[in-house]
C-alpha cells in the first residue's frame, strides 16, 4: 500500500477538494501508471466514536473498495470541520501497467454542520459517478439530507432492533433511492440454491405445489428470514398475512400463505446454535410429500432431500462463506446494479410482520 | 435432449425464482475431463472449477471425473488436483470448500482407445444418476492432443454416452480444431456423426475474455460510434496479438502449428468478427454466430498468386528481451534444425460487404516481440481539409480508436488537440478509458466464464462448425502457398517489432502501430 496524505483542522470543502486534486495529480506525476478509480462515490455518516470500527469493516471489502470514500464522522460538540485525505494504491504500478488510486476523505463535523451537510459533501463527490450513502449508526436525518446527491443507499434491515421499523424504513427509502439491503444481499446464495432446486423442467411444476416453508436463522437475523419468505411469496404470487409469534422466542413466527393451488404453511425459527450472521437453514416441502432442506455447513450448504417415496439423499452444494466483509463488499457492488426483485419481496415481508 | 439453454429472460420466464438472480440455475452435472493430468487441466481447468465452487457457481450437484492414461488411485488424483489448485488458483483456497470439492473428484485410468475406459465411465455416471435420483447433465471436456478428439468422440458414441433422454449431454473441444480446412471438415464430420451441433462447445478462450465481450457492448450500446463504423469513415483496421515470450516447452506443438494456425486462424479472426459484424437482432448464440459467419464468408479468400502480396511471415532470431539474452527460434529446445515454421505472421484481408468494402484489415501475431500486447486499432480517415496546416501542425494524425484486450484493458481515442501557446499548433493526445478504473470487480478468468457457460448450456461464446470451417477457408490458401514457397520466413531479432518485411503488405499511407 502506498499513500499520499493531507490533513487540516478548521478546514473547508473547497480546501479538501483542492487537496484531493493535488494529491491525485502528485501521484500521477510520481508515476504515470497511477490512475484514479472512477466507479463509485460512497458517503458514510458515522458516529465519531466508532470511526475505527467502520474503517475496519470497510477495509475488509477487498476489491469492492469505492473509488472515493467520504466518511463524515459525527461528534456533536465539534464546531469546525477537520479533514484528512488519503490517496492510496494497493501497490506501485509495474512497468507498463496501471495501479488504481482510491481516495478517502474523513471529515469530523458537529451538530452545527448538520443543516449544511449537502453543501459540505456535494463539492467532494466525483461528478457523473454514482453515489452510495451509508449510515450504519442510524442518523436517518443525514441520509435525508444527502439523498439529493445520491442514487442508492446501503442499509441493513437485520441490524435494526425492531423489524417493522426496519422494513418500513427500507420501504420509505426505496421511494427515493435504490436500496441495497445487506439483509437481502446476505442470503443471495440461498435464493440461488432454492431457484436451482426447481430448475429442472420436471421439478418446475413442484413450485406450485410448495406446501410448507421453514426458515431457520441466527437469532439476530429475523429480517433476512422474513425477506426470504417475502421473496418466495412475491415470485410465486402467494397471498400472505401477518405471521404470529409461536413458542417462547419472540422471533419464532408461524403463519400461512395462499398459493394458487393450496395453503402454504410458513415458519421462521431462530437457531441459537448458529454463529454465522444470516440464515441457518431452509426447508421446503411440497404437497406431494417431497422435502428439501438446505443447511449451512462445512464447504457449503448441506442438502437433504426426502422423496415422496421416503428415499433420503444428502449432498453438499459447494460454496465458501463470504464473511461480513464479503457481504458488505457485495452490497457496495450492488449499488452499480439493479435487482428488481427486492422491493416486491420487501412488500410481502412487511405484510407478514406480526400485528 | 437439447443441450442449449435459453436467454436469461427465457429462463426467468420458465422459473420465476430465477428472475433477478446474478447466477442462473445450473442443471446438476457430471464433468468428465479427458486428459485430466495434462498441463491445461492443471493450470486452467482445475483452478477455474475450484474458483467456481468457491463462488457457489457450480451446479448444486457436481461430480468431476478425470480420465488419463496412467494408473492411479482416486486419492492420488485428488492430491494432484489439490496441488494444481494451490499452485494456479487466482485465490488462496478455502480449506473446507477445497476438501468438499476434491471429494467430488474421481479418476478413471486408461488409454483413450480402450473400450473399458468408457464402460467404467458409463458405470460411474450411472451411479451418480442413481445417487441423485435423476439423470445428471454430462459434459465431456476433451483436453487432449487433437489426434484423440475423434477417437474419444466415437468411443463415447459407441458406449451410448453421447445422448440421454432427460438431461443434456455436452462435448467441449479445445483448440486446435484441425490444422487445415480438410482436417477441420473431417473432424466436424466425425464429431457431428455422434453429437449434434448444439451439443458441441468448441473453445476459443479469447472469447471468454471480458474485454472481447465488451467490444460488442462498446459498439452496439453506444450510439456515437456506429454511424462512423463503416467504409466512409474508417481507413483501416489493425489487429495485433504480440507476445514477448518464446515458445517455451511447446516446441512439439508449435513447430507444427506456427503463428498463423496458433493465433490468427482462431483468436484474431474472432476479434475481426467482433469488429466487423452487424448488430445481431437478439443477443443469443444463434444470432451472434450467424453474424460472425457472415463476416468470415465476406472475406475474400486469397488466390495462390495473391498470397505473397497480402501476407508476411517471420521467425525470431536471438536477441534481448527485458535485459536478458534470449535464443533464436531454431536454438529453442525441441525445435528441429532448419525449421521454417513462422513465429510471426501478418495478413491483409478485406471484408467484401456493403459496410467494409475497400477497408483493409491488417492482422499480425507473433512471439518474442517487443512486448505483450493484444489490441484492435481502428484508424479513421483523415479530415478532408486542415485549416491549420500553415501553423506548424505537423503532429496532426487521423483519429485512431484503440481497444486494448491485454494488458491494461481499455479503450483510447487519439485526438488532435491544440498545444498551449500563441500558435495554432496541434498534436495528438489520448482520451483513455481503462476498464480497471470503472468497475469494482475484477474480470473472471476466461475459463471460469466459459466453463460456467458450458454448464449453463449457452454456446454464444463458442465457435460453431461453420465458423471454424470459414476461418480455415481463409487461412488454408496462405498456409499452402507458404508451404510451397522456396522462401524461408524473414528473420527478426527477438524483442523487436517483427520482420521489416511486414511493411510490404501495407497499402500506401498506412503503417503498423508500435508494439
Amino acid at each position: 500500500m502506498t499513500d499520499a496524505l493531507w490533513s487540516e483542522d478548521r478546514t473547508t470543502p473547497e480546501a479538501i477538494d483542492r487537496a484531493l486534486r493535488e494529491l491525485v495529480h502528485r501521484r500521477h506525476m510520481e508515476d504515470g501508471g497511477f490512475v484514479p478509480a472512477r466507479t463509485l462515490n460512497m458517503v458514510c455518516f458515522i458516529d465519531a466514536d466508532y470511526a475505527g470500527e467502520v474503517a475496519n469493516r470497510l477495509r475488509q471489502v477487498g476489491r469492492y473498495e469505492p473509488s472515493r470514500l467520504i466518511i463524515l464522522a459525527y461528534d456533536h460538540r465539534r464546531s469546525s470541520l477537520q479533514a484528512r485525505v488519503n490517496v492510496a494504491a494497493a501497490h506501485d504500478p509495474a512497468p507498463g501497467e496501471l495501479a488504481l488510486l482510491h481516495e478517502s476523505v474523513q471529515i469530523r463535523l458537529g451538530e452545527r454542520h448538520m443543516d449544511d451537510l449537502l453543501t459540505i459533501v456535494d463539492p467532494l463527490v466525483i461528478t457523473d459517478v454514482p453515489t452510495l450513502l451509508w449510515s450504519p449508526h442510524g442518523h436517518r436525518e443525514a441520509i435525508d439530507a444527502l439523498a439529493p446527491l445520491a442514487q442508492s443507499v446501503l442499509i441493513d434491515s437485520a441490524a435494526e432492533p425492531i423489524w417493522r421499523e426496519a422494513l418500513d424504513g427500507a420501504c420509505a427509502l426505496a421511494e427515493r433511492l435504490y436500496v441495497v439491503d445487506l439483509a437481502w444481499v446476505r442470503p443471495a446464495p440461498w435464493r440461488e440454491r432454492i431457484a436451482a432446486a426447481f430448475a429442472r423442467p420436471s421439478r418446475r411444476a413442484e413450485l406450485g405445489a410448495i406446501a410448507a416453508v421453514t426458515v431457520r436463522h441466527h437469532p439476530d437475523f429475523c429480517a433476512s428470514a422474513l425477506l426470504l419468505l417475502g421473496w418466495l411469496a412475491s415470485r410465486l404470487q402467494w397471498r400472505v398475512e401477518p405471521l404470529t409469534t409461536h413458542g417462547s422466542a419472540p422471533s419464532r413466527l408461524a403463519g400461512k400463505a395462499r398459493s394458487r393451488r393450496q395453503e402454504v404453511a410458513l415458519a421462521i425459527e431462530p437457531d441459537s446454535r448458529e454463529a454465522a450472521p444470516g440464515l441457518a437453514g431452509v426447508t421446503l416441502s411440497t404437497a406431494s410429500g417431497r422435502s428439501l432442506s438446505l443447511d449451512r455447513g462445512a464447504g457449503g450448504l448441506h442438502a437433504h432431500e426426502r422423496t415422496r417415496e421416503g428415499e433420503e439423499r444428502r449432498w453438499i452444494i459447494l460454496g465458501a462463506s463470504r464473511g461480513e466483509g464479503g457481504v458488505l463488499g457485495q452490497g457496495i457492488r450492488q449499488a452499480l446494479l439493479r435487482d428488481l426483485t427486492y422491493r416486491p419481496a420487501l412488500g410481502r415481508a412487511r405484510e407478514m410482520i406480526p400485528a | 435432449m437439447s443441450a442449449a439453454a435459453g436467454t436469461a429472460a427465457e429462463i426467468a420466464a420458465e422459473n420465476p425464482l430465477a428472475a433477478g438472480l446474478e447466477r442462473l440455475p445450473l442443471a446438476p452435472t457430471a464433468l468428465v475431463i479427458f486428459g485430466a493430468t495434462g498441463d491445461l487441466a492443471r493450470r486452467k481447468l482445475l483452478p477455474a472449477l475450484y474458483n467456481l465452487a468457491h463462488d457457489g457457481a457450480l451446479p448444486e450437484r457436481f461430480h468431476l471425473i478425470g480420465v488419463a492414461r496412467r494408473e492411479k488411485a482416486h486419492e492420488h488424483y485428488r492430491a494432484e488436483c489439490e496441488e494444481a489448485i494451490r499452485a494456479f488458483s487466482r485465490r488462496a483456497p478455502d480449506p473446507e470448500v477445497l476438501s468438499a470439492f476434491l471429494k467430488t473428484a474421481h479418476y478413471v485410468p486408461g488409454t483413450f482407445d480402450d473400450k473399458h475406459v468408457y464402460s467404467r465411465l458409463a458405470e460411474l455416471l450411472g451411479r451418480y444418476d442413481e445417487q441423485a435420483g435423476e439423470p445428471l447433465a454430462r459434459a465431456y471436456y476433451l483436453s487432449t492432443a487433437p489426434s484423440f478428439f475423434p477417437v474419444i468422440v466415437e468411443a463415447l458414441g459407441a458406449e451410448g454416452l453421447a445422448e440421454q433422454s432427460e438431461a443434456p449431454v455436452r462435448l467441449v473441444i479445445e483448440k486446435p480444431f484441425g490444422t487445415s480446412l480438410a482436417e477441420a471438415r473431417e473432424l466436424n464430420r466425425r464429431v457431428l456423426a455422434v453429437f449434434s451441433e448444439e451439443q458441441v462447445f468448441r473453445i476459443d478462450h479469447y472469447l471468454g475474455k471480458e474485454t472481447v465481450q465488451n467490444m460488442l457492448a462498446f459498439r452496439f450500446a453506444n450510439g456515437m460510434f456506429e454511424p462512423l463504423w463503416n467504409r466512409n469513415y474508417i481507413d483501416y483496421v489493425q489487429i495485433t496479438a504480440a507476445e514477448d515470450i518464446g515458445i517455451g516447452s511447446r516446441a512439439g506443438y508449435y513447430d507444427h502449428a506456427g503463428a498463423l494456425r496458433d493465433l490468427i486462424q482462431n483468436h484474431i479472426l474472432q476479434l475481426l468478427c467482433h469488429v466487423a459484424m452487424e448488430p445481431p437482432v437478439i443477443f443469443n448464440a444463434e444470432q451472434v454466430r450467424n453474424e460472425k459467419v457472415k463476416v468470415l464468408r465476406a472475406i475474400q479468400v486469397p488466390t495462390p498468386e495473391e498470397v505473397a502480396d497480402i501476407s508476411a511471415r517471420g521467425q525470431y532470431g536471438a536477441g534481448h528481451v527485458g535485459g536478458e539474452d534470449v535464443p533464436g527460434y531454431r536454438e529453442e529446445e525441441g525445435v528441429p534444425e532448419g525449421s521454417r515454421t513462422e513465429t510471426f505472421a501478418a495478413l491483409r484481408l478485406e471484408v467484401d460487404n456493403w459496410r467494409w468494402a475497400g477497408v483493409p484489415f491488417y492482422l499480425r501475431a507473433g512471439k518474442r516481440l517487443a512486448r505483450k500486447l493484444t489490441e484492435i486499432a481502428v484508424a479513421l480517415k483523415p479530415v478532408p481539409h486542415l485549416a491549420f496546416s500553415q501553423e506548424g501542425s505537423l503532429g496532426v494524425r487521423p483519429n485512431q480508436l484503440v481497444m486494448t484486450v491485454q494488458p491494461n484493458e481499455g479503450v483510447s481515442l487519439q485526438l488532435g488537440a491544440k498545444i498551449p501557446g500563441t500558435r495554432m499548433s496541434i498534436r495528438p493526445v489520448n482520451m483513455e478509458f481503462n476498464y480497471g478504473t470503472s468497475f469494482l470487480s475484477q474480470s473472471p478468468e476466461a475459463y471460469e466464464r466459459l466453463i460456467g457457460d458450458i454448464l449453463l448450456g449457452d454456446p454464444t461464446l463458442f465457435t460453431r462448425d461453420d465458423e471454424v470451417e470459414a476461418q480455415w477457408a481463409i487461412c488454408d490458401p496462405v498456409l499452402s502457398a507458404w508451404q510451397q514457397s522456396q522462401r524461408a520466413p524473414s528473420a527478426y531479432e527477438a524483442g523487436s517489432q517483427g520482420p521489416a518485411d511486414a511493411e510490404r503488405i501495407l497499402l500506401p499511407g498506412h503503417s503498423w502501430r508500435a508494439i
